[in-house]
């Protein structure tokens, strides 16, 4: 299963301080950390990022890929500021992967950078009128988001479907749901679709204790059913993933495998 | 009739695997005559699949002292040069065109000659100075008798690029540091449990070894005394490596064969003892081919057998599947 390090995010405090700066540092020893964790992809948020979000997107992806071989998740809902990541990511280490595009009109746009950029996309399965009540409707959004990436010329195997992790302090029921729809989302093609969590939104108003039971437990079962990747913390979740390869026959057990 | 004659073959098409792994290639020896066995990126002889570079290798067996405990049919081919590892070393290289050696170290066993690292060592120059095909140096297999055995050998064979071995769980760290710090290849062993040989593997590349350096050797075992345990797990570990794309099952592997065919009663009973068996000495290389074309099959790379015409029947298998 695919790690893509959640930790360079805006709302890290460390995060937003260098964002702001434009001290490189913090922002390559952290990349370098989910690096060396087993992150297979580095999630660079910059939220709405409003003004001069082009040239901040510019400013973190070469920041990154000078110290990490590895693809980004470009996470913004600034277009803008995708196109201008998208026009500096190295490629040689992989491609970009654009968080998000959704059942929004307002969110299309994204599907028109990942066809003109040769990117992958995640689909995140909300539409305009508010969250989706159960894994049948996320399942719906999908298709018909799986019908926009059609139409707009992104192929299915680029686009990760994802269906909207909610708080479990909050949203309780909405756990399992997510579980149902990772395998739905699947069903939806063949070969299966592609499928995507932001893993630690589960635990999110949650004890700081609790926190990283809750998403690796929640993550075992995802990943039972089928999940090709997890935007999460790959200090915190790595040991889940290579004993559930073990587990599930993926990998040849040994009495070091969490070394490997 | 379902299909008519032409439309069942027309519509076959042999399925067809591809794989993510790929096995290490390993050379050894020098100059002239260094040999590489392993790098291929398929299941045994499915070259319709891939490619197999090299084909897997067999090396004769010799040891330190004369061959006493072998059976008299198998010492029979080299009565006249078993005497000295030298004369034995140049027989096989020069009449029985071997490509290469292994030399078992089986007199420094404390329960035999108990011989020392310095006689062991010196033997080993020996046999170096005489031949130009690979050596391949093995211990007597008491571990922490062959921990001493094997650092005086690998120092007496450095820069020969040789296979030292083997190293056990209870040994691996002297005898990778010699192999190290020497340059020769090593042969990892554990008992026949595909798990603890994965495990061996990774704590000696923690040491530093070099992964693609490695041969592992799982165990062996003759037919009819558990040879399907063996293949068993030789084939799964060259399916993880593979299929898996196992980083640490990918070193090429060794049957150690000679060592566990002429000890089972197959190839020792007598005639005069049971006639309905035949030939005593056609069932011992029987007993030797057919055990170690087995284990070709099941993925080794490398072979030790002791029989000239086992080895002349092995190869034109090989031959025949390539």
């Amino acid at each position: 299963m695919l790690i893509i390090g959640e930790k360079l995010s805006i709302i890290a405090k460390r995060v937003r301080e260098a964002m702001m700066k434009k001290d490189k540092g913090p922002i390559q020893d952290i990349a370098t950390s989910q690096w060396k964790a087993e992150a297979g992809m580095i999630d660079a948020n910059i939220g709405p990022a409003e003004d001069g979000g082009g040239e901040l997107m510019q400013w973190m992806v070469t920041t990154i890929q000078e110290v990490v071989p590895l693809p980004l998740c470009l996470d913004t809902t600034n277009y803008n500021a995708i196109e201008a990541g998208l026009k500096v990511h190295n490629n040689q280490w992989g491609r970009p992967l654009i968080n998000s595009t959704s059942n929004d009109p307002e969110r299309f746009a994204m599907l028109e950078l990942a066809a003109k950029y040769n990117a992958q996309i995640i689909g995140l399965t909300v539409g305009k009128g508010g969250l989706p009540a159960d894994a049948e409707e996320r399942a719906a959004i999908a298709a018909e988001i799986m019908a926009r990436a059609a139409e707009y010329g992104v192929p299915l195997e680029d686009l990760y479907l994802d269906p909207l992790v909610l708080q479990i302090a909050t949203s309780q029921d909405h756990a399992l749901k997510v579980i149902k729809a990772i395998k739905m989302f699947q069903e939806l093609n063949d070969p299966p679709m592609k499928t995507v969590v932001g893993l630690s939104n589960v635990s999110n108003g949650c004890p700081k204790q609790l926190r990283p039971i809750l998403n690796n437990y929640f993550l075992s079962l995802l990943i039972y059913e089928g999940l090709t990747a997890a935007i999460a913390d790959p200090h915190e979740i790595t040991p889940t993933v290579k004993t559930i390869d073990v587990i599930l026959g993926k990998t040849l057990y040994a009495h070091s495998y969490l070394e490997m | 009739m379902l299909f008519a004659k032409e439309e069942v073959e027309t519509a076959f098409a042999p399925p067809k695997d591809t794989y993510s792994g790929k096995v290490y290639s390993v050379n050894i020896g020098t100059a002239s005559g260094e040999v590489t066995f392993g790098g291929e990126n398929i299941l045994p002889f499915h070259t319709f699949e891939g490619v197999a570079p090299n084909r897997p290798l067999i090396a004769f067996e010799i040891q330190d002292v004369p061959p006493t405990d072998w059976p008299e049919n198998v010492q029979k081919p080299y009565k006249d040069v078993s005497n000295d590892p030298v004369s034995w070393a140049k027989f096989c290289q020069d009449t029985l065109k071997a490509r290469a050696i292994a030399l078992r170290l089986i007199g420094t066993h404390p329960d035999r000659e108990n011989r020392s690292p310095e006689d062991a060592a010196k033997t080993v120059r020996d046999v170096l100075s005489a031949i130009s095909i690979p050596l391949i140096i093995l211990g007597s297999n008491h571990a922490e008798k062959d921990a001493s055995v094997l650092i005086a050998a690998a120092e007496a064979a450095k820069d020969r690029n040789c296979i030292i071995g083997k190293a056990q769980e209870a040994n691996y760290k002297t005898i990778a540091a010699a192999a190290m710090a020497n340059k020769h290849k090593l042969i990892a062993m554990s008992e026949l449990d595909i798990n603890l040989s994965k495990q061996l593997n990774i704590l000696i590349t923690q040491m530093g070894f070099d992964k693609e350096r490695l041969i592992t050797d799982p165990m062996c075992s003759a037919l009819g005394y558990g040879l399907e345990y063996t293949y068993s797990v030789m084939e799964r570990i060259r399916l993880a490596a593979l299929t898996q794309n196992d980083i640490t099952m990918q070193p090429p592997m060794l049957g150690d064969i000679g060592m566990y065919v002429w000890k089972v009663k197959e190839a020792q009973a007598s005639e005069a003892d049971l006639p309905q068996w035949g030939s005593l000495e056609e069932r011992g290389i029987a007993w030797e081919a057919v055990t170690a074309t087995a284990l070709i099959i099941a993925g080794v790379e490398l072979l030790i057998m002791r029989h000239p015409k086992a080895v002349e029947a092995v190869e034109k298998v090989i031959e025949e599947l390539v």
